[in-house]
């Protein structure tokens, strides 16, 4: 079992900054979504960055639309937890070889954040009083229960390779060999159920035009804006946790480590954003069988692997 | 016990826990599953906040993440099996309140007699560096007998209950003499089965 003596980044640079710093990278990463999907979409990169943020600033000055009798309290929740969420989920994510936040449990609290944010959903959906938001929302609760086992078994097989269930250590494990290589299974599930945790891509179910928009549809100014950066922070949270947990972090040669961790993290938010606007939208009717039956055997198979692996002292 | 912590961490406990008694009467007091469902679910995030302060980072994430997700399942199957199943209509959670306050309070009573009164064990040994690993070893190790049977026991629940509440049996999906190839399904699911 390895013991690293990592001070975590309120020890490194003090509290406020600290929590400052990590809020910012999360932004950044949002803004770094927004930025790749523009250029995906537009084909081009001039006005990629710009554009996002204007689109954010006209959100903010944009009048609320509301609905007939909506819960009111529940909806703003859900619009507000959104993005909090996917800041906090920032908090065991490793930045520049540290973390905001250090316990022996980072791999469950990552995903207990994405479970929170899957009830905000939820929330989102159900705030209006408004069919199709109700009918994505509750679509997004079936399909997130479909996704939320692979998803556990995946994080599960980083820790019993790594040891531990922080991720600092996890870093550390993977000196001599990235998890990907061993693991390439929990690695594809990973990202793929965090993108389905975001309904990106084939995932968008929840928030498709076959139900004029889903959760989404009844969101304007500024719960638009709160609902949208959250799933950009979200998306590139997961981008950069893939690339602690599985890519070795900042580990590699020649540039400094803050770099690579940056380099690796921006190729995963490039290969999440670029695949997931070319494939089309998975009908859940079609698909959510594959989750239950296909991909928890698939990472259970995966776990069983590396947990071999362990026991045979490859890790070591 | 209470001489091993620090005056924040008291403070902090109490507060939550104050939060968490708060939002559980809030669950009786709002008017819509939804609320009911998610006063419940702060309650219960407001346990994990005092296990946190506590120092237990694994057994209140893990609270937090089992919670939450049992939560929006619940909020998904209490709001189809009501009477409205859109779940606006005005509802309530209480349900004969007299004998339910007689059972809350005496329950109340009985829980706070016992723990103010029991001659509690003194710690014997050191808190452990890393409470997550001793709970591992625990569960894995000396308590293994009890988790197996505990797990069995659940899996077996949500079989039963999964069995009960679906109207459609084997019969339905492969024919009243079992014979199909393919069963009979509304929703095919995906799988070529």
């Amino acid at each position: 079992m390895r013991e690293t003596a990592t001070a975590t980044l309120p020890e490194a640079w003090g509290v406020l900054p600290a929590v400052l710093a990590v809020a910012l990278v999360g932004v950044g990463l949002g803004l770094v979504v927004a930025s790749v999907d523009r250029a995906v979409l537009a084909g081009r990169t001039r006005g990629a960055v710009l554009e996002p943020l204007r689109e954010g600033a006209r959100l903010l000055l944009e009048q609320r639309r509301t609905t007939l009798a909506p819960d009111r309290l529940l909806w703003r929740l859900g619009c507000v937890a959104v993005p909090v969420l996917a800041l906090l989920s920032l908090a065991v994510v490793p930045v520049g070889g540290r973390t905001l936040w250090s316990t022996s449990a980072d791999l469950v609290w990552f995903n207990a954040m994405e479970a929170l944010l899957w009830a905000a959903i939820w929330l989102v959906g159900w705030g209006p009083n408004a069919f199709h938001a109700l009918a994505g929302g509750y679509r997004f609760l079936a399909q997130g229960l479909a996704y939320e086992l692979p998803l556990m078994f995946a994080l599960v097989t980083v820790g019993v390779a790594a040891g531990s269930l922080r991720t600092t250590d996890v870093l550390a494990a993977q000196d001599g060999l990235w998890f990907v290589v061993t693991m390439p299974v929990a690695f594809a599930v990973f990202v793929a159920s965090a993108a389905a945790f975001a309904f990106w891509g084939p995932f968008a179910a929840p928030t498709s035009a076959d139900i004029a928009g889903g959760v989404t549809s009844e969101l304007s100014g500024v719960d638009r804006l709160l609902v949208e950066a959250g799933r950009g922070v979200f998306l590139g949270a997961t981008a950069a946790m893939a690339a602690a947990l599985f890519l070795g972090g900042d580990s590699g040669p020649w540039l400094p480590g803050p770099l690579w961790q940056l380099l690796k993290t921006l190729a995963v938010v490039t290969a999440l954003v670029w695949v997931g606007r070319r494939l089309p939208v998975l009908r859940p009717d079609r698909t959510v069988e594959v989750g239950w039956m296909v991909l928890v055997p698939l990472t259970l198979v995966q776990a069983l692997v590396v947990a071999v692996l362990v026991l045979s002292g490859f890790y070591a | 016990m209470l001489t091993d912590l620090s005056g924040w961490v008291i403070a902090t406990v109490a507060v939550l826990g104050l939060l968490s008694v708060a939002s559980g009467v809030a669950v009786f007091v709002v008017d819509s599953m939804a609320r009911a469902t998610f006063a419940l679910l702060g309650s219960f995030l407001a346990v994990a906040g005092v296990l946190l302060a506590f120092d237990l980072v694994y057994l209140a994430v893990v609270t937090a993440l089992m919670m939450t997700i049992e939560m929006a399942i619940m909020a998904v199957f209490m709001v189809m099996f009501m009477m409205n199943p859109a779940g606006l209509m005005p509802m309530t959670m209480v349900h004969n309140p007299k004998g339910s306050a007689v059972v809350g309070a005496g329950a109340f009573v009985v829980l706070t007699v016992g723990i103010w009164t029991i001659d509690w064990p003194a710690r014997r040994g050191q808190l452990p560096t890393d409470s997550t690993r001793q709970l591992g070893e625990a569960v894995m190790g000396s308590h293994m007998l009890v988790m197996l049977i505990v797990g069995i026991g659940l899996f077996a629940t949500i079989l039963a209950g999964t069995v009960l509440a679906t109207a459609r049996g084997r019969y339905d999906r492969f024919g009243a003499d079992l014979a199909a190839r393919r069963p009979d399904d509304p929703v095919p699911g995906g799988l070529p089965r």
